[in-house]
């Protein structure tokens, strides 16, 4: 690529969403990934009963996460051919892991009462 | 269970997390103008002509400049193979001319039908004549479809006749001609020009597409394929002809050197080439034609072209590095329409386009042009649904890739479809906004 920059990258983000679309996205993953911290440090520490249904919930974001790439991409597992696709496979899983845990954590310390136990 | 956490330092990551984020900023960051009062026309509103249009109008303050092109739609062409394939409708390639211009740029929606260069003028079908301080032609290329006896365009989808190249309806009329065939099955012969051609790996492309589409059909039995190259390799570049060799090879795909397309007869079913042993005409269920491509006449009638070499083709005369015409100082070729060895794709206008920008804005400040063209070119070549290899080269048939240790080049991989699929138009489209 020319001009790699970050710039160009953000541009071409927008493209593919569409402005409005893409700066919604960027909004809404700022405001939950705040929002996490906002309940951690709210709460001082990390409620492990919290975490373990994020963690339990890790594996069906990754699945979300794999599924949607393949279906909007016209693609099948397949499909994956040499070490970057391995790895990139395992990205997507990991980012749709992640996404999934820390919007239920943070779902659960916003919605949940704030029991003596989870905020030990 | 827990763990205790420092506020302070949970505060200090999420603040340095939005600092790295602001402090990247746009990279592209804004150049100081350069003030003109010159006369600027580009021929031409393809993807090199918009581009420009707009990287000059950031880049320029006062200057006039005029876009000429009599087309209402604009098409991106890199999507033309995958609506030949289905994987697309017709309209993905669509949008307007006028959704990607700046207000500041004037644009005159006629054919330009003279270029004097000696009285820097442009002539319009509408009778208007346009004088120009520097010019830039960019009115891409033309395919020749009566170059091909017994073709028409209103034969395409019909009868086992594809022609993705002619445009969006003709590609998705393609499609139905391939869907059939890969339903009926028989002799598909899949052909390309001898002439320069833009994006050399779409006949390769649908190619493949469709012996893929067939084997996931269960029906790759009932075809036999055939890929008729114009000369003694599949690609331009030979470390890329051989892979694609081999694959044609596992793929039982049989190629057919130096057969050239001369004549169909659509009623018979049948197709004459040109060989070096003479004409040999044979059988088809399906064809997929591209015909010849010459630079538009404007251009063959204006003297810009080169006048010894590619004279059936009439390629703009212009420096490979710089893309200036050799002849004319203040003139530019941009695009399909530029002589040089490589690079009628989107791609390469990527990269042309900053180059004929500092051309013309050192001109401007009559300084020395600081940016070169290489001849990059790339191409996303699919070679099914799914897998894609991400081939780039440039004037000395060298593989330059982008990601070098990460993205083989000649590998069928899964990473180089999903840029095709996903990222090459938003590129495309940032590219026409001068934004990429």
């Amino acid at each position: 690529m020319k001009d790699m920059t970050f710039g160009t990258i953000l541009a071409v983000f927008e493209e593919i969403f569409g402005r409005g679309l893409f700066w919604v996205m960027v909004a809404i993953a700022a405001t939950v990934t705040v929002t996490y911290l906002y309940v951690l440090v709210r709460d001082r520490s990390i409620s492990w009963r919290k975490f373990l249904l994020a963690q339990l919930s890790m594996p069906l974001g990754a699945i979300a996460a794999v599924w949607f790439v393949l279906v909007m991409t016209s693609s099948r597992l397949s499909d994956i051919g040499g070490p970057v696709d391995v790895i990139l496979f395992l990205g997507i899983a990991a980012a749709g892991a992640v996404g999934i845990a820390i919007l239920v954590y943070t779902a659960q310390a916003l919605l949940g009462r704030r029991s003596g136990s989870d905020a030990r | 269970m827990e763990i205790k956490l420092n506020r302070r330092q949970l505060l200090s990551l999420a603040a340095g997390s939005g600092a790295a984020l602001a402090t990247s900023g746009y990279a592209n960051g804004a150049r100081a103008q350069v003030a003109t009062k010159a006369r600027i026309v580009i021929i031409g509103a393809g993807a090199g002509g918009t581009a420009l249009a707009n990287r000059l109008a950031d880049r320029l303050q006062g200057a006039e400049i005029t876009l000429i092109d009599p087309r209402v739609d604009h098409l991106y062409q890199p999507g033309l193979t995958l609506v030949a394939a289905g994987l697309k409708p017709a309209d993905y390639v669509l949008s307007k001319t006028t959704d990607w211009l700046p207000k500041s740029v004037n644009l005159i929606q006629e054919a330009a039908t003279a270029i004097d260069a000696e009285t820097q003028i442009v002539a319009t079908e509408g009778g208007q004549c346009i004088a120009y301080d520097f010019l830039v032609v960019a009115p891409g290329l033309v395919l020749d479809h009566d170059a091909i006896d017994g073709f028409h365009l209103d034969m395409v989808g019909k009868d086992g006749i594809g022609a993705l190249y002619a445009g969006p309806q003709y590609a998705a009329a393609t499609w139905q001609a391939a869907q059939a065939y890969v339903e009926t099955g028989g002799v598909g012969l899949f052909t390309r020009p001898a002439t320069e051609m833009k994006c050399a790996g779409a006949p390769l492309k649908h190619t493949f597409l469709i012996e893929d589409i067939a084997r996931n059909a269960g029906t790759r039995g009932k075809l036999d394929m055939h890929y008729m190259a114009n000369n003694d390799s599949l690609f331009g570049v030979p470390i890329v002809s051989e892979k694609v060799r081999m694959l044609f090879g596992d793929r039982q795909i049989d190629p057919a050197y130096s057969h050239v397309l001369r004549a169909i007869d659509a009623g018979a079913k049948t197709a004459t080439f040109d060989t070096p042993e003479g004409a040999v005409t044979r059988d088809y269920d399906y064809i997929h034609v591209i015909p010849p491509q010459r630079a538009p006449e404007v251009i063959r009638q204006s003297g810009l072209s080169w006048v010894d070499k590619w004279t059936d083709q009439g390629w703009v005369e212009c420096d490979k590095a710089t893309l200036r015409h050799l002849r004319y100082e203040n003139i530019w070729a941009l695009g399909d329409v530029a002589g040089v060895p490589k690079g009628k794709t989107a791609a390469s206008v990527k990269w042309q386009v900053p180059v004929v920008e500092d051309g013309l804005i050192a001109a401007i400040e009559g300084r020395d042009p600081t940016e070169t063209y290489n001849g990059y070119t790339s191409c996303p070549m699919i070679t099914r649904v799914g897998r894609a290899m991400l081939i780039e080269f440039d004037y000395n048939n060298n593989l330059t890739p982008s990601f070098p240790g990460i993205i083989a080049p000649l590998e069928e991989l899964w990473i180089s479809w999903l840029m095709k699929e996903v990222a090459l138009k938003a590129t495309y489209n940032a590219m026409l906004r001068g934004r990429a």
